[in-house]
């Protein structure tokens, strides 16, 4: 077939000299270049004692987030729920009572938040579908666990710490 | 019998049993180190300082594996192969000279266990008798991919055996020697024969590559090919004892190499050394520096390894039967012209 593109090169293959054949200079050739890798920078990270810095944009673990008050930003809305294409978020809503006013943000929260992390790809969907700013795939990576059930995480996992009285 | 003969011969049987196996054990690390670094990574460093007790940790987990042997073994074979292959390495020791006569308390002590006048011959006898263990480990597993790897490893071990005696066939010509004592007392200095039969040193390298089944000859246990080999069924120690038996086969090996081609305990300088130092401690060095010549070896067969790939089984067979061969029939016309014409 001729080429339509004009770029199609022909190599021609050489029957190999007697130099080639030999073999031996080859391997020599070889065996130089592992040798200088031995002398090279080892790219290994030593991991729990050194860990790799996580890109800009990395989604890990969730948190849901507190407001400059200090109180939980959700408010049970059931959007991130609903964005979810793993059905991994459940909640059960409840209402503020008098009294609570320094705990949650909204009129309603989330009495329970759970996330199935098994079920959870970490598509950050939820994170965009969030009207309040609540949840953020910020943390670090979801650590192994031994049963299915330990990776339903509640709001004692989720919840980002109380802030420090100042 | 002498009583004292007997204590001098067993602590030494006793000593270089020990060390042969700390050698094989530390080559495991040293393996996987150097494999690291030649692959920019830096290889196992947990167990101990900078990774030490490594094959201390694999040698207890081998132990504590649990022991599985196939319902359609043949069960006695089964268990002879691997103790016949770790028996055949471990003996193979036995003639090689690793120093001069060392005089201690006024009485003269050969470091060597036993200087029989046909040690070479021993020496390929044993080498020959290794491949038992894995054919008869591949034979018993009943088991396809084991059986390929038992086939495998017999008739490479037979054809590369074939160039290596060709190859030695030469340096005897120019030794006049059978005894490995001997061979190496001619090397006094810097006499080493890898200087007077270079191409024979290539050849005998190349096919003890073959011999301990390293790579780029390690058909017999090619794991893209056949699983694991002759070792596939086998499993806690006794596969230890298969892994074992070849870095305790490199060792001897290399030994062996060191012996017929670069001079065992000889090295530039060494009687000048041995008057200073006295006939005690002089051939302390000797054996040092054979030492040091081996772990090069020992070396040298990991660093092929990580670099060179593996042969297809075609061209090892055409390697071994039509280049190898041809060329240890030339070197040795080549060694008997130069030694009947030029050096008389």
């Amino acid at each position: 077939m001729e080429s339509l593109s004009n770029r199609k090169k022909v190599l021609e293959q050489k029957p190999m000299n007697f130099w080639e054949r030999l073999y031996l200079p080859a391997i020599a050739q070889g065996m130089g270049i592992t040798f200088r890798h031995m002398f090279k920078k080892k790219e290994t990270v030593f991991y729990p004692e050194v860990e790799r810095e996580f890109s800009e944009n990395w989604r890990g673990m969730h948190s849901l987030k507190r407001d400059e008050q200090g109180r939980e930003r959700c408010t049970a809305c059931g959007l991130c729920a609903l964005s979810c294409p793993a059905e991994a978020i459940t909640m059960i809503a409840a209402e503020r009572q008098k009294g609570e006013e320094n705990l949650y943000r909204e009129e309603k929260y989330a009495a329970v938040y759970e996330i199935n992390m098994l079920r959870c790809i970490f598509c950050g969907l939820c994170e965009e579908a969030c009207p309040k700013e609540a949840i953020y795939l910020d943390g670090p990576i979801v650590p192994a666990d031994y049963l299915r059930k330990d990776f339903i995480y509640g709001k004692d996992k989720l919840v980002e710490e109380p802030l420090k009285a100042q | 019998m002498e009583l004292a003969f007997v204590i001098e011969k067993f602590v030494l049987i006793t000593v270089i049993f020990s060390l042969s196996l700390v050698v094989a054990m530390y080559s495991t690390l040293a393996e996987r180190k150097i494999a690291a670094f030649l692959q920019d990574r830096v290889g196992p460093n947990r167990a101990g300082w900078g990774g030490m007790f490594q094959p201390i940790a694999d040698g207890a987990k081998l132990f504590f594996k649990e022991e599985i042997i196939p319902t359609d073994s043949s069960r006695f074979l089964f268990i002879v192969g691997p103790s016949l292959a770790i028996l055949t390495a471990c003996i193979g020791s036995a003639v090689i000279p690793w120093g001069q006569p060392m005089l201690i308390a006024g009485r003269e002590i050969n470091l060597q266990v036993t200087d029989i006048n046909v040690g070479i011959l021993y020496v390929f006898g044993i080498v020959s008798l290794g491949v038992y263990g894995i054919m008869i480990g591949g034979w018993a597993s009943n088991n396809k991919f084991s059986l390929m790897g038992a086939i495998r490893a017999a008739s490479q071990n037979i054809s590369y055996e074939i160039p290596m005696g060709l190859s030695l066939i030469a340096l005897l010509l120019v030794t006049n020697t059978l005894s490995l004592k001997e061979i190496t007392e001619q090397q006094h200095g810097w006499h080493w024969n890898v200087l007077y039969q270079p191409l024979g040193f290539i050849l005998f390298l190349v096919c003890s590559f073959a011999e301990t089944n390293r790579t780029p000859f390690d058909l017999p246990e090619c794991e893209t090919e056949l699983v694991g080999g002759y070792h596939t069924e086998y499993s806690s120690m006794k596969m230890g004892f298969y892994l074992f038996a070849e870095y305790i086969n490199m060792f001897i090996s290399s030994a062996v190499m060191t012996v017929l081609y670069f001079g065992g305990y000889n090295y530039p300088g060494m009687d000048l050394v041995n008057n200073i130092l006295g006939p005690t401690w002089g051939p302390l060095i000797g054996v040092a520096v054979m030492f040091i010549k081996i772990f090069m070896f020992i070396f040298f067969f990991m660093w092929v390894r990580w670099t060179v790939p593996r042969f297809r089984y075609d061209q090892l067979m055409n390697l071994g039967w039509k280049i190898l061969i041809p060329l240890a029939i030339a070197n040795i016309v080549i060694t008997g012209v130069w030694l009947t014409y030029v050096v008389k």
